[in-house]
């Protein structure tokens, strides 16, 4: 029995691990060159709202997580594309009320007092059946999209207005792109938590782009890296004890440390060669 | 000469203030036009209008006189802003010229990388093709621009201020480069340097709430005055020009 448990919880583990690097792989690759590091940061602490809200009414965290999420991550392209307000100042008012209705709703929650810090920091043990399912989906859903609209989505990430001369939908796209972004990174809350999972949408595109600037090598080998830093992480976290989001967060960290070591040792030794042939 | 389309009577701007009134004006093919006029006098809403990304509040642009179409027009907005650490590779965003009849589930396969790389050529940016943009110098990512509006195969080419930001040793090359072009396609380019671009330019056209059209490359001070197009000649030495008056 325990040995059955043992063998779901490490497919459960390499399942969510998967999922997570598919998402951290393609909309990290979106929101790092997009720059919208700051707004992902401000989705993801606007649907803890919605997680306190789920408590409240008895649904389930992740779907009121989720409705948050999408809200939060749409209306704040709205109003950047309206131009109507400065947009770092949305994103703060709306990063503060989330946590605060999240917080004031677990409040009042009579009774049991979930388990905040599993939401904060993440942890692989609470993610469910459910969640997996759901991760999944968006995964696919994510692939398939990018898959099929690759060229017009890069264009438009680049340079919205010249991709207006070519396409009536740019405003469609960038709606669609960023609410998927939104659900994408709420689905991971379970797993790295509220504050961290910013590390995993941030931290793998930027590893990646030290050595490549092609934007689809950029999504492929950011998922890769994204897997062996929460896979390290996972296994770290579950022979130290320690949580599972803060450790992946320092795993990929020290990744990224790591490759900028390599990266200037590969800079200075091309000099060298350079030198070398122009002797 | 015939006409490739007309701007009749167009009247058009935003919502809080109207910024072309009821222009009318004919473009013959071939002709390379030089738009000048003051800042907010609707250069760069002229060019939006004729792209179709700006409905006129009035009036229309006939494309029918030349056969001309929206995905004929190659653009070149100014690139001032453009986000060069972007992950994008020069060979990229010159495909990215060729999006307007590809729906926006388009590929780009061996036949438009083969178009690209004829432009690269023409444009000297081959060696570059896979560069970032961030490795590239001002000039040569102005080259990159002029490559993405013209590998479309555009029959007329707008231009927004391309030289704005680059060194001016770059310009001469650049002009001559656009000389070329218009060998095959009618360019009109909006410029604050009027000096330096008559040189290039066969006409002008003065963008000023309304659109004066001056079937010459030598503009004097006179004719801006009769146009009442209130803007700041500037003259360069090492460029042939007219010679020119500060306007006061």
């Amino acid at each position: 029995m325990e040995n059955l448990f043992e063998y779901s919880f490490v497919l459960r583990s390499l399942l969510g691990a998967l999922f997570a690097s598919i998402t951290a792989g393609l909309a990290g690759t979106y929101i790092v060159s997009r720059r919208l590091v700051f707004l992902s940061g401000g989705v993801t602490h606007a649907s803890f709202g919605g997680i306190g809200l789920g408590y409240y009414l008895g649904i389930n965290p992740v779907v009121g997580a989720a409705v948050f999420g999408l809200g939060s991550a749409i209306g704040m392209e709205y109003m950047s594309a309206r131009g109507k307000m400065r947009e770092d100042s949305a994103i703060g008012i709306l990063w503060a009320l989330g946590m605060a209705v999240g917080i004031i709703f677990i409040y009042l929650t009579p009774g049991y007092a979930p388990n905040l810090m599993s939401y904060l920091f993440g942890s692989i043990l609470t993610v469910t059946d459910g969640d997996l399912i759901a991760l999944g989906i968006i995964s696919v859903v994510l692939i398939v999209y990018t898959a099929v609209f690759y060229r017009t989505l890069l264009y438009i990430s680049f340079d919205e207005n010249y991709a207006r001369t070519f396409t009536r939908h740019v405003d469609l796209f960038r709606y669609v792109s960023v609410g998927l972004t939104g659900l994408a990174i709420v689905l991971n809350i379970r797993m790295a938590g509220v504050i961290m999972i910013i590390a995993l949408l941030t931290i793998p595109a930027n590893i990646v782009m030290l050595f490549t600037r092609r934007y689809l090598r950029i999504i492929v080998l950011s998922t890769v890296v994204s897997f062996f830093g929460i896979s390290a992480g996972f296994v770290i976290s579950w022979f130290t004890n320690l949580p599972t989001g803060a450790t992946i967060v320092a795993v990929l960290v020290l990744f990224w440390l790591v490759a900028r070591g390599a990266r200037s040792l590969i800079r200075s030794s091309n000099i060298e060669k350079l030198k070398k042939t122009t002797i | 000469m015939s006409i490739l389309f007309t701007i009749d009577s167009v009247t058009a701007g935003y919502e809080e203030k109207v910024v072309l009134h009821d222009v009318s004006m004919a473009v013959e093919e071939n002709d390379f036009i030089g738009i000048i006029g003051p800042n907010g006098g609707g250069k760069t809403t002229l060019l939006k209008v004729i792209l179709g990304l700006l409905k006129p509040l009035s009036g229309r642009i006939d494309y029918s006189p030349g056969d001309l179409r929206l995905n004929q027009i190659g653009y070149m907005p100014q690139v001032a802003q453009g986000d060069t650490l972007f992950p994008v590779t020069v060979e990229d965003v010159v495909l990215s010229g060729m999006m307007h009849d590809r729906g926006a589930m388009g590929r780009m396969g061996r036949t438009e990388k083969k178009r690209a790389a004829e432009v690269m050529d023409e444009l000297g940016l081959r060696p570059l093709a896979h560069q970032a943009l961030n490795e590239l110098s001002g000039g040569q990512l102005q080259r990159v621009y002029l490559a993405r509006a013209v590998s479309g195969s555009p029959r007329l080419l707008l231009l927004d201020e391309p030289a704005t930001f680059v060194d001016a040793s770059f310009e001469a090359d650049f002009y001559e480069k656009l000389k070329l072009l218009n060998n095959r396609m009618t360019i009109m380019m909006v410029s604050h340097d009027v000096g330096t671009i008559s040189a290039w330019v066969k006409s002008f056209a003065c963008v000023s709430g309304k659109v004066f059209y001056h079937p010459h490359s030598k503009i004097t001070d006179e004719d801006l005055r009769m146009y009442g197009c209130p803007i700041q000649l500037v003259t360069h030495g090492d460029v042939p020009h007219v010679v020119l008056h500060k306007h006061d």
